[in-house]
């Protein structure tokens, strides 16, 4: 197919390089410079897509980033696939592949067009109340059904190979806009000496100078715009000032944290390998200028979204930026200056303007003359009372209209209709920033009023229309940030004192120029009993009926309205019809616009991709992973690893054939027998140090610490002021005025935190200094009858029951390694702990391993840990408690230094209800099967198949196949636990209600002879 | 994204910050005196203020030093910032509205 719409000459584009791409399987060509939309329309397509809820058929509104509804998906393979891209931003390559969304089997026969007949069924809001019943098929039958039918494009099926970069920066000034507002900006706050970034979310900078005439082109400073542009650009460039086009400002985060998200492969034919698709740009600016234009709002009238009626800007745009005739004869409808300029564009280019029907009632003087002189007729006071057309607009019905009166009715031919209502500031970036909007009645616009940022807005997007006074404006802007950013003495980014403040009023606009931008708001007059949908937001397909319908149904506030009709929401955000959909609920409830209030912008100003957010954080990067020093040992010898936090701990060391059950049988067995090697070194592990050291630990912990001799352990409870077990562990006394305070693996951080806490904010008269030394020491655990002749003969100490207790620490080496040697014991049996630095984890673990060969060594992992303790009835907080468990709850009484006048802690234990009798206690069960393992978190009941509803009266919080006791244990947390010992209680499974009797919770060797060994 | 004032670090972005409650409130001390319900106000009650709320922050991810602030909770915005020794300033004026 040939491009038959496109003009000889003229544009920004490369009529040599010729694009080959395809749209629904249908070849095209294109040229250099073309956006998808662009080409299309030179190959005189304009049905491009099906609405969201009625599948009308829809072409292009607008002609960037506005489009409502021209929404397309491309293709590159099947990973590649971007759904919900607005064709006016997709760039040409050679080789595009594109399709369009929501219909089926095809765009121009599309069965869920059936919607639009059906529409009296599916008004505003019908998805509350017309399917509420029944209230079960919801989800089943209904909701499907509508979003398979009312939808947009489909996601990827595929994960995204693509790489996303992220970058942060820190500038005096951050121009958002690179129209001549924007430009003006740059170039003052640059000149000032201020290091400015520009960005643009077009791929040329220069914003409306890109759709200026060669009719009319303006002139600036002496030279024609298009090559002050060139000049503007070179010159910002070489004097260092950042430009990114392609990329959007889609967040204003407080104190001028703006997002930035730069496309930077999405439009060549064959993205470099590894280059990355996007990067994400976190911007602290000093000040920030808001240079973001104005959007030409759409007229309201019946059918007035046919493919080829479009925003009479856009039309310029296709015409001078694209050299595209969006059609061959055209009808204007206007209540604003900017048309005409279009219709005589589109006039000379050798488009026939049928009529250009002007909503006010009268024409500007000047506009008159020129309208005269080129022959166009112009119907005043005019309204549109319908259209006709299937897939393109054929015919537009126009009238005279008073008082519901209707006059002088012509139907007239066309294929195109160019529409505006003005012009509507865009403020979503201002308004995203906290900022306050006021109505302004001159512009008849919300226009940024008060400050929440540093922050200025510029040109257009504050009601500013006219070049020269944009350019000034934008000037001034630019020229008071870098002042500000630069001002000495200024401290720091965000100084307090721009919230609240009022923005400076703009240089006030000539009586013509407002009157010319000042447009139309609402639907245009119609008769009584109109037909036709007339549409006020088309990405949402919200049309004037749907915004009665909510008023009617009693909706006031606009916010509500908003969400009963979806008017302004999803990804557009209501850039064509916020003002609008306003301009209408006015009128029904007879309220004036600036009463009604304006909704809220949400970001993103247009769609981010989740790759732009997600940036390199991903797969292996997503998170950090911490290893141990003997994970690689662990890796080659075949250990099964789990998450525990961010670290990777060995969970079992399956031999060859052995599934968990199996492995952790094995390797239980075994430490109970002979010997087991454990990782110990992600347990939490923090030196406290100082003159007051024991003070500090006497009022952090519930033990008595003065009593603690150097060289000894004791396992230590910290609880919060509130009473509750926080974290545990043990602690080692190495000198009168040092201490190494063990934690839970996920308690470290927390532990550390809160002593810090209480060290700086209610203690800061203690010499104490806290260190993390969790990864200084690798934690070797020897636990088992023969750990003792495994250790014996790699050490310089004596290790003899007599020289080391139970709860003994001493400093020493090991292979030549400086060691802290714990005896303690997790797992009930005689056993050791080797702390050593830990670069010489891998190695001494390795010795240790080696020496052990001939004592029946295994190596075994968290499961077995678990396994062992659970046969001791030791606790693992987190586990066995849930931040509502007193030590005496869970059998640590015994810990608590009742001597002591305080710790965190105790005053809450003295509370009544945590001294009553009927608290949940820490027991042990024994199920009546001994192969049946409960559980972890199964309810405890009284009575067995109670009826519904009951109360629990306890929970299983650890649960285990013991092999050592040839049976299943558990522990749990039992209201009055320790007064049912013997008692049999129900524990519902998905098999029904198991019995189990209440027993101690320390199931192996209560007496602690072979700990004592 | 707020800027936090470390008074020890200077303007730092607020991920390196963590959020410790209210400020000003000391742990009472003997502690076995406080009467259940004395105790209770201390653990459970704190003031939900629409305005300046004096606050407790610390610059985990920097110097790891606790210090208070002055921070509106109606706007998010940080007043002042100020050392644990020294007493609050008085809101700025222009933040009474
Ligand atoms: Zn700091």
């Amino acid at each position: 197919m040939t491009q038959g719409f496109r003009t000889v000459s003229g544009g920004r584009i490369d009529r040599a390089r010729v694009l080959r791409f395809s749209f629904d399987g249908h070849a095209y060509a294109g040229v250099a410079g073309d956006t998808l939309a662009s080409a299309l329309l030179a190959n005189g397509v304009h049905l491009l897509g099906r609405s969201f809820k009625y599948h009308r058929p829809r072409g292009l509104l607008a002609a960037g980033s506005e489009e409502p509804s021209a929404l397309v998906a491309v293709r590159r393979d099947a990973a590649r696939y971007t759904p919900n891209l607005r064709a006016t931003q997709v760039e040409l390559y050679e080789g595009l592949e594109a399709h369009s969304q929501n219909r089926w089997p095809s765009l121009a026969l599309d069965f869920g067009a059936v919607n639009d007949l059906l529409s009296p069924f599916i008004p505003a809001g019908f998805y509350y109340k017309t399917f509420m019943w029944p209230r079960r098929a919801w989800r089943w039958l209904y909701e499907p059904r509508i979003r398979a039918a009312a939808g947009l494009g489909r996601a990827p099926t595929q994960p995204d190979p693509d790489r996303y970069a992220s970058r942060y920066a820190h500038c005096d000034v951050l121009v958002v806009g690179a129209g001549p507002a924007g430009l003006a900006a740059a170039a003052a706050a640059v000149g000032a000496g201020a290091r400015v970034i520009l960005c643009d979310e077009q791929n040329e900078l220069g914003g409306s100078l890109l759709s200026d005439s060669s009719r009319a082109a303006p002139v600036i400073d002496g030279r024609p715009a298009a090559r002050w542009l060139d000049d503007t650009l070179a010159d910002l460039a070489a004097r260092q000032v950042t430009l990114l086009p392609r990329t959007t400002a889609f967040g204003y985060f407080p104190h001028n944290l703006v997002a930035l998200n730069e496309r930077l492969t999405d439009h060549l034919a064959i993205p470099a390998a590894l280059a990355p698709r996007e990067r994400q740009w976190q911007v602290r600016a000093r000040e920030v200028v808001l240079a973001t234009g104005a959007i030409e709002r759409p007229l309201v009238f019946p059918g007035n979204d046919r493919p080829g009626i479009m925003l009479a800007a856009a039309a310029r745009t296709w015409l001078n930026r694209y050299g595209v005739l969006p059609g061959t004869r055209a009808v204007v409808v206007t209540a604003s200056d900017a048309a005409y300029e279009a219709a005589l564009d589109l006039q000379q280019a050798g488009l026939a303007i049928a009529m250009i029907a002007e909503v006010r009632d009268a024409v500007p003087a000047g506009l008159a003359d020129l309208t005269r002189a080129a022959g166009i007729p112009v119907l005043t006071g005019a309204t549109v009372l319908g259209t006709s057309g299937r897939r393109r607009v054929q015919a537009i019905r126009l009238a005279r209209i008073r008082h519901g009166a209707v006059s002088e009715p012509k139907t007239l031919r066309c294929d195109l209709v160019l529409m505006s209502g003005g012009f509507t500031p865009s403020v979503h970036l201002f308004s995203q920033s906290r900022g306050t909007l006021a109505w302004d009645d001159a512009v008849q616009a919300f226009l940024p009023a008060v400050l929440a940022e540093r922050a200025r807005s510029a040109g257009a997007c504050r009601g500013v229309f006219e070049l020269a006074r944009v350019r000034s404006d934008g000037a001034a802007a630019g020229a008071a940030a870098a002042r500000e950013a630069t001002a000495p003495g200024r401290e720091g980014v965000c100084p307090a004192g721009a919230l609240g403040r009022s923005v400076a009023a703009a240089a006030a606009g000539s009586a013509e120029e407002l009157a010319g931008a000042r447009g139309f708001a609402g639907a245009l007059p119609q008769p009584q009993r109109a037909r036709g949908k007339a549409f006020v937001d088309w990405q949402n397909d919200v049309t004037t009926r749907d915004l009665a319908l909510a008023t009617r149904e009693g909706f006031r506030s606009i916010e509500h309205i908003k969400r009963y009709t979806t008017t302004g929401m999803a990804t557009d955000q209501g850039k064509t019809s916020n003002l609008n959909a306003l301009g209408v609920v006015s009128g029904t409830l007879g309220k004036a616009i600036p009463d009604m209030g304006l909704t809220t912008f949400r970001m993103p100003y247009t769609p981010v991709t989740f790759g732009s957010f997600a940036g390199s954080a991903r797969g292996d990067l997503f998170d950090p992973v911490r290893t141990t020093p003997m994970h690689s040992w662990a890796v080659k010898n075949g250990a099964v690893f789990e998450d525990v936090g961010l670290w990777k701990r060995a969970r079992h060391f399956p031999c060859p054939g052995e599934d968990l059950h199996r492995a952790v049988n094995r390797e239980c067995l075994t430490v109970r027998n002979a010997c087991g090697i454990f990782d110990a070194s992600t347990l939490g592990k923090i030196e406290v140090v100082g003159k007051d050291a024991v003070t500090f630990m006497n009022r952090l912990y519930t033990n008595a610490w003065s009593s603690l001799a150097v060289g000894r352990c004791r396992y230590g409870v910290l609880l919060r002021d509130d009473g509750f077990v926080y974290d545990d562990g043990v602690v080692a006394r190495m000198a009168e005025d040092r201490f190494h305070v063990t934690t839970t693996t996920g308690g470290a951080p927390r532990v550390l935190a809160l002593m810090e806490d209480y060290l700086q904010t209610e203690w800061p008269d203690l010499g104490v200094w806290l260190t993390s030394t969790t990864e200084q020491w690798a934690v070797i655990a020897v636990q088992g009858p023969t750990a003792r002749p495994v250790l014996e003969s790699l050490v310089d100490i004596d290790m003899s029951a007599a020289a080391m207790p139970h709860m003994s620490v001493a400093v020493g080496h090991i292979c030549g390694v400086p060691m802290r040697l714990f005896r303690v014991s997790f797992s009930g049996e005689l056993g050791f702990e080797v702390n050593v630095p830990a670069d010489f984890g891998a190695a001494v673990w390795e010795a240790i391993s080696e020496a052990g060969q001939a004592h029946g060594i295994t190596p075994y992992g968290t499961e077995t840990m678990h396994v062992l303790r659970a046969e001791k009835g030791y606790i693992i907080v987190g586990q066995d408690t849930d931040g509502t468990v007193t030590p005496e709850d869970a059998g640590l009484g015994w810990a608590i230094g009742k001597n002591k006048p305080d710790f965190l802690g105790k005053r809450s234990l003295q509370r009544p209800a945590m001294t009553s009798a009927d608290r949940r206690q820490l027991v042990g069960l024994l199920t009546v099967d001994p192969a049946t393992v409960l559980d972890e978190g199964a309810q405890v009941m009284l009575e067995p198949a109670a009826p519904v509803p009951t109360r629990p009266i306890g929970h299983v919080t650890s649960s285990y196949y013991s092999a050592t006791l040839g049976r299943s244990i558990a522990l749990a947390l039992i209201g009055g636990g320790r007064s049912r010992s013997g008692q049999t209680l129900y524990v519902p499974m998905p098999q029904g209600d198991v019995p189990v009797q209440v027993a101690s919770p320390v199931f192996y060797d209560p007496k602690g002879e072979r700990l004592n060994a | 994204m707020l800027l936090i004032q470390c008074p020890y670090c200077g303007e730092r972005p607020e991920p390196e910050f963590v959020y410790g409650g209210q400020a000003h409130i000391a742990r009472p001390q003997p502690s076995a005196e406080l009467s259940d319900q004395e105790w209770t106000n201390f653990l459970y009650r704190r003031n939900n203020t629409r305005g300046a709320h004096a606050e407790r922050w610390r610059h985990t991810h920097g110097c790891g030093r606790f210090f208070n602030a002055l921070r509106d909770t109606t706007t998010d915005h940080f007043l002042a910032t100020y050392k644990l020794s020294e007493p609050p300033p008085r809101p700025p004026a222009e933040s009474a509205e």
